[in-house]
């Protein structure tokens, strides 16, 4: 039964590591402009 | 080369949508809104006008990597701002500026308030706390499984004691939202929803916490996290529709910010900001500039489009002497004009304010969901309240008990359901709205059309054509066209412009030279007025039935004049438009600025019996609150400056993209397009929004009195909480997405 504190340490973790993961994304701007980004893939760098 | 083969491989533009503008119609200098940072390069803001697709963005951001000093041009497609770091001089700007415009876009400069005030701070705060709660919610709730799957003893505490440690952190976090509106609330001894929300999850939390430490059955985090998360939802969402709100104080501020050419007692002429000019300065207007202020011309003659004041559709001439107003557009010779009124004394800011006070009388509209929330947030107090009192004194349970179940009549009154009722109905509604083509920009708006029972419109540019048209009569000398068309190209008169486009692609006459004010000279050949085009021939009468409107003449050596003539026409599906209002049973009225002739034709032409002419904008006003005043919820549909006191006035209003920006920021609604169908749906598709509406507050209102008295009489348990909260939100989503579905 001991198992089940290994189990919930790691969903626990898991869910964490989404969520660091989401507010990273929210705090260096890829939520800003989420109509740009998906036309900017389409276009060919000449740099 | 640029590579534009590129430009039109990417393009995806909507035809119905205007064309990103031609040309550039104002000169200024934008230098004064860039800041300096640090390291010596500027920084500065742009809105972008015009954007339309990703290879709009491409395009931009293709011409600012070609200038060496610019450090980064980056486009925001979401926002339609450009980003703009250069090194350097800081007029520079101005060259890369000018570069975009001429690819056809309008930039305007966002001032560093402007740009402070329009960062989206509360926003990504909702998102995050959402984010936060959605996490808690779905760990607590799989916790929660192992709960009411029949977990015992240690195993059953160790799981509450695990969802304590998500939960409360979560909720401390999350719960900041409420926890600030419901303070301010009590502190001014007002009560709101978010006030049975906070004491409801903050009860609930600590009930929860104290259940755990005795070791008892029942705990409700995974009911308070749910809760915040589905409030949270719905208050994001309410967040975004209210948006564009922001928007429109920002472009009031940027018409504001345009600058004027002061000349001073030496000639010097020195570029300042509106608010530092004074009545008695001399400005210098250019050619294409806006006059910044009211006045008198001292010297020079030009032609002017009062247009954005009057609304009249034709230029003015004005010369020595003559009175001028901000806000008209110089569309010849440089002007010199002695101020008279400036800033907030000009009629351009009398209009702004008229508008201000109008549309402070407008936002006392409750929205629905207020006015329910009004009166259910006292009963959810009382009846938490008698809840425990009951089961404490009367009933003589241990006060732990009695809070519980009074905890659980807040979770189970909590309006989440009644808090998601309204915005994702909006939300829907809106998204449906702006995919064909309308911008609906206020988030009560919707529910405010679709109490429209009296449609006022505006008749120059509204219910006709925003550009004069060319009449093509039998016999119509089309080879005369392309001539005059050859000539017209040089000149920004609305005549030649029409006649161009009439014409089509042609090449620029050689040596074509504008004479401002009075037509288009190349060599031998004269385009203008009959008395510039045939220099002081005597007019004969023409045969077209003795009509003056609009007109141009073409004079060729040995050739006989020609004469081109314009009518204003009807924007195409006017007539059948007005008529699904009618059928809509909405009364339409029109209300002009313009000579009563030219707006009896129109309404004739449309059925309309209820029409005036002449009016003013204060008139207008008073015509349109006096139709509010009697009781009648009015729509007012108009483009012009002249119009923008009356949209605000009215109960909702509407302006078509080719207005002027001032009626556009202070409409509701804007269309896109040429034709004026989209105000005919747009209130069909609010009538539907505002019966789905009815029916979630109905369904979540109904849940509530069913499920009250279960809690009441102590019979909820945690996952009926759960269960019932998270499928009634469902079903009023579910229901909301019905909008969706059906063809407009």
């Amino acid at each position: 039964m001991n198992v089940i504190l290994y189990l919930l340490g790691l969903g626990v973790l898991l869910g964490a590591g989404g969520l660091t993961v989401f507010l990273w994304a929210l705090r260096s701007g890829q939520y800003d402009d989420m109509d740009g980004a998906a036309n900017r893939i389409l276009f060919d760098d000449e740099k | 080369m640029l590579g534009l083969g590129r430009y039109y491989a990417q393009r995806v533009l909507d035809p119905t949508l205007r064309a990103p503008r031609p040309e550039t119609a104002e000169a200024r200098d934008i230098t004064r809104h860039a800041t300096t940072r640090a390291d010596g390069s500027h920084e500065l803001t742009l809105a972008v006008d015009g954007l339309q697709c990703g290879a709009c963005v491409w395009l931009i951001e293709s011409v600012l990597a070609r200038e060496p000093e610019v450090l980064e041009g980056r486009v925001n497609l979401t926002t339609r701002r450009l980003h703009l770091v250069w090194r350097g001089a800081a007029p520079r700007a101005n060259t890369f500026v000018e570069s975009i415009e001429g690819l056809g876009y309008r930039l305007v400069p966002f001032s560093a308030e402007a740009l402070a005030a329009s960062q989206d701070k509360t926003g990504r705060a909702l998102l995050r706390a959402l984010a936060v709660a959605g996490f808690a919610a779905g760990n607590v709730m799989l916790l929660s499984i192992g709960v009411w799957a029949g977990a015992e003893l240690a195993t059953r505490d160790l799981l509450h004691w695990v969802s304590a440690l998500i939960a409360m952190p979560a909720i401390a976090y999350a719960g900041r939202p409420f926890f600030r509106s419901a303070w301010s609330a009590l502190r001014h001894g007002r009560t709101n929803m978010d006030v049975p929300i906070s004491i409801g999850v903050v009860l609930v939390t600590g009930m929860s916490l104290v259940q755990t430490m005795q070791g008892a059955e029942d705990a409700y985090f995974d009911s308070a996290c749910a809760l915040l998360f589905f409030l949270l939802i719905g208050r994001l969402l309410d967040h975004r529709a209210r948006g564009q709100a922001r928007a429109t104080a920002e472009q009031l501020l940027m018409l504001r910010a345009a600058d004027v050419a002061v000349v001073s007692e030496e000639g010097r002429v020195q570029r300042r900001g509106q608010e530092s000019v004074v009545p008695g300065d001399r400005v210098l207007v250019g050619m294409g500039e806006r006059i910044g202020v009211d006045g008198v011309v001292e010297r020079g003659a030009s032609l002017l489009d009062a247009s954005l004041v009057t609304g009249e559709s034709l230029p003015v001439p004005a010369g020595h002497g003559a009175t001028v107003f901000a806000g008209t557009l110089n569309l010849g010779e440089p002007l010199t004009v002695r101020a008279t009124a400036t800033g907030g004394g000009t009629l351009l800011a009398e209009c702004v304010r008229l508008i201000e006070a109008a549309e402070a009388r407008r936002s006392r509209f409750v929205v629905l969901a207020d006015r329910v929330a009004r009166r259910y947030a006292p009963a959810v107090h009382v009846t938490a309240l008698t809840t425990f009192l009951w089961w404490y004194l009367v009933a003589g349970v241990p006060v732990t008990t009695a809070l519980l179940t009074a905890s659980a009549v807040l979770i189970i009154t909590c309006p989440c359901a009644l808090a998601l009722a309204v915005p994702v109905v909006q939300v829907i509604a809106t998204g449906r709205l702006f995919r064909s083509g309308m911008l609906l920009k206020s988030p009560t708006a919707l529910e405010r059309l679709a109490d429209v029972d009296t449609v006022v419109f505006d008749k120059t540019g509204t219910l006709t054509e925003p550009a004069l048209a060319l009449e093509r009569g039998p016999g119509f000398d089309e080879q005369a066209l392309k001539v005059a068309a050859s000539l017209a190209v040089v000149s920004r008169h609305p005549l030649a412009r029409s006649l161009v486009t009439a014409a089509g692609p042609v090449a620029m006459a050689e040596g074509a030279v504008e004479v401002p004010g009075q037509g288009v000279r190349a060599g031998e050949i004269r385009l203008g007025s009959w008395d510039f085009a045939l220099d002081g021939r005597v007019k004969p009468g023409h045969d077209g039935g003795g009509e003056d409107g609009p007109e141009l003449w073409l004079a060729r050596p040995g050739v006989a004049p020609v004469r081109f003539g314009f009518v204003e026409t009807l924007r195409a599906d006017a007539d059948v438009a007005v008529e699904r209002l009618r059928a809509l049973g909405l009364e339409v009225c029109l209300l002009s600025g313009d000579r009563e002739s030219s707006v009896a034709v129109v309404a004739q032409a449309l059925g309309i019996g209820a029409w005036q002419a002449e009016k003013t904008p204060t008139q207008k006003v008073a015509a349109v609150e006096a139709l509010v005043a009697s009781g009648r919820k009015v729509l007012v549909v108009g483009d012009g400056l002249n119009d923008g006191p009356s949209l605000a006035a009215a109960t909702v209003s509407a302006s078509p993209t080719s207005a002027a920006d001032i009626s556009q920021t202070v409409a509701d609604m804007v269309f896109q397009g040429a034709k004026l169908a989209p105000v005919a749906s747009v209130i069909e598709t609010a009538r539907r929004a505002r019966s789905v509406m009815r029916q979630n507050l109905a369904l979540s209102i109904g849940y509530n009195l069913l499920m009250v008295p279960l809690a009441v009489a102590g019979f909820v348990t945690p996952w009926l909480a759960a269960a019932a909260m998270s499928s009634s939100s469902l079903v009023v989503m579910l229901n909301s997405f019905r909008l969706r579905g059906r063809a407009a």
